[in-house]
């Protein structure tokens, strides 16, 4: 789903700002251990990392509106489930209840020691030249698909300008879907001014940009 | 401060005791499964903790940044391909292959947001804080930066523009904040204390004094 909560920017209400000084990179073991499960679990290789994204954003609203790693871990056992690598029955019980399903990878110790974050490049080879050049003025589409995207709706139907090309990439909408889907895109950072976002009221000092896939984009 | 165990600024509503109890005891019990079914190595969980714990963090993005203060030539590569003149320098395993460097001037001040989820440059700044991940941050960064960097304290020259760079895709931002008068003939270890993660997100400006 791509209209839920989780598209919130321009939103009003959530209040003010808190930066917490001297914060811990966890507030706690739990927060910790359910990283590290969701990150290792990257390594099954059952699906993508909009997969992933897409796991978070299709839980319940109020359920999304809790703590990040609240909402990681109620992702993450959503999508163990849908992949069959645990069941329902399994996380009642609190306990494994049967082997294992045959996965295409494990996350070992050694490899561990390499990582340091999402390292595996997105940019793939292009299937066609890029529709666009830095400086063409673009306008995103109107859309609201029922499956993930990552146009956000702030930014749909604006006009904008392309101000560069950052290679082709898996594209979010299909890979969401399919792991092997990988559908690659030219990606491109596309600038709008704040007034074209938010209006006539809004300060004229603003621009934001956004990273969007050709398909979100039409000549203007 | 938040209770210990709660990471509390992402949401009004409360949660007593007993409740996150159980949420630690269903975190608990699903490594538990995962393990038994042979789906992870705990060694690894537990090593993927101290990464983030103790390796990665705002150190390396802010020896990035000392580096582009001193060294035009690193400065010229850093702004035309992130990922290369990082790797080049730290020489560690590649840093998220997709990083992109955005410069402050006396005309532009950059900020960084991911509005859709929780996009970082891990590699160079580590785990996001809190605030980065929560709503309020989310929301406002694009339609409000100026009220956000109030919430900071942080105020720009008036005739300052900001860029907002919204993480919707793989690509990473780290701004490379404006360096401060005074330091001339700083070390470039001593200008890498006064390079705060916040002045790397955009939230900040490098601190006057280290």
């Amino acid at each position: 789903m791509s209209n839920t909560v989780h598209d919130m920017g321009g939103m009003h209400g959530f209040g003010p700002v808190e930066p917490e000084p001297n914060e811990p990179v966890f507030h706690g073991r739990w927060e910790s251990r359910v990283f590290a499960m969701r990150v290792a679990m990257g390594a099954a290789r059952l699906w993508s990392i909009d997969g992933g994204r897409a796991s978070l954003e299709t839980l319940p609203p109020l359920t999304y509106l809790t703590s990040y790693y609240e909402r990681w871990f109620n992702g993450l056992e959503r999508q163990l489930v849908k992949h069959e690598l645990v069941g329902e029955d399994e996380l009642a019980a609190g306990k494994s209840l049967r082997p294992g399903r045959a996965v295409n990878g494990k996350l070992s110790l050694a490899a561990a020691q390499r990582v340091r974050g999402p390292m595996a490049p997105f940019e793939r080879p292009a299937p066609a030249p890029a529709r666009f050049q830095p400086g063409d003025r673009v306008r995103t589409k109107e859309m609201n698909p029922a499956t993930h995207t990552r146009l956000p709706r702030y930014a749909r139907d604006k006009a904008g300008v392309v101000e560069a090309i950052r290679g082709c990439h898996v594209y979010p909408d299909s890979a969401a879907l399919d792991l092997h889907d990988e559908n690659p895109q030219w990606l491109y950072t596309v600038v709008f001014t704040g007034r074209e976002l938010w209006g006539e009221e809004a300060d004229p000092a603003i621009k934001v940009s956004i990273d969007a896939f050709e398909p979100y984009l039409l000549p203007a | 401060m938040p209770p210990a165990d709660h990471s509390g600024h992402d949401h009004g509503r409360g949660h007593d005791h007993s409740e996150l109890s159980e949420l630690q005891l269903r975190v608990r019990a699903l490594e538990t499964i995962l393990t038994e079914k042979g789906y992870v190595d705990p060694a690894a969980l537990d090593q993927l903790v101290e990464n983030v714990e103790t390796k990665i963090g705002p150190h390396i993005g802010a020896r990035i940044v000392a580096r582009a203060w001193i060294d035009p030539d690193f400065r010229a590569a850093l702004l035309a391909n992130a990922s290369e003149a990082v790797n080049a320098l730290v020489g560690f395993d590649p840093v998220s292959a997709h990083l992109i460097a955005v410069e402050n001037t006396p005309q532009t001040h950059n900020l960084v947001v991911c509005t859709l989820c929780s996009c970082y440059p891990w590699s160079v700044l580590g785990l996001p804080p809190v605030w980065y991940k929560a709503f309020p941050y989310r929301s406002r960064a694009v339609i409000d930066p100026k009220g956000v960097l109030a919430d900071f304290g942080v105020a720009l020259p008036p005739d300052s523009e900001i860029r907002v760079w919204d993480s919707t895709a793989e690509t990473r931002f780290i701004v490379l904040p404006m360096r401060p008068e005074g330091t001339e003939n700083w070390s470039e270890e001593r200008l890498a204390g006064i390079v705060t993660r916040d002045s790397m997100i955009g939230t900040g400006l490098p601190r006057a004094q280290p």
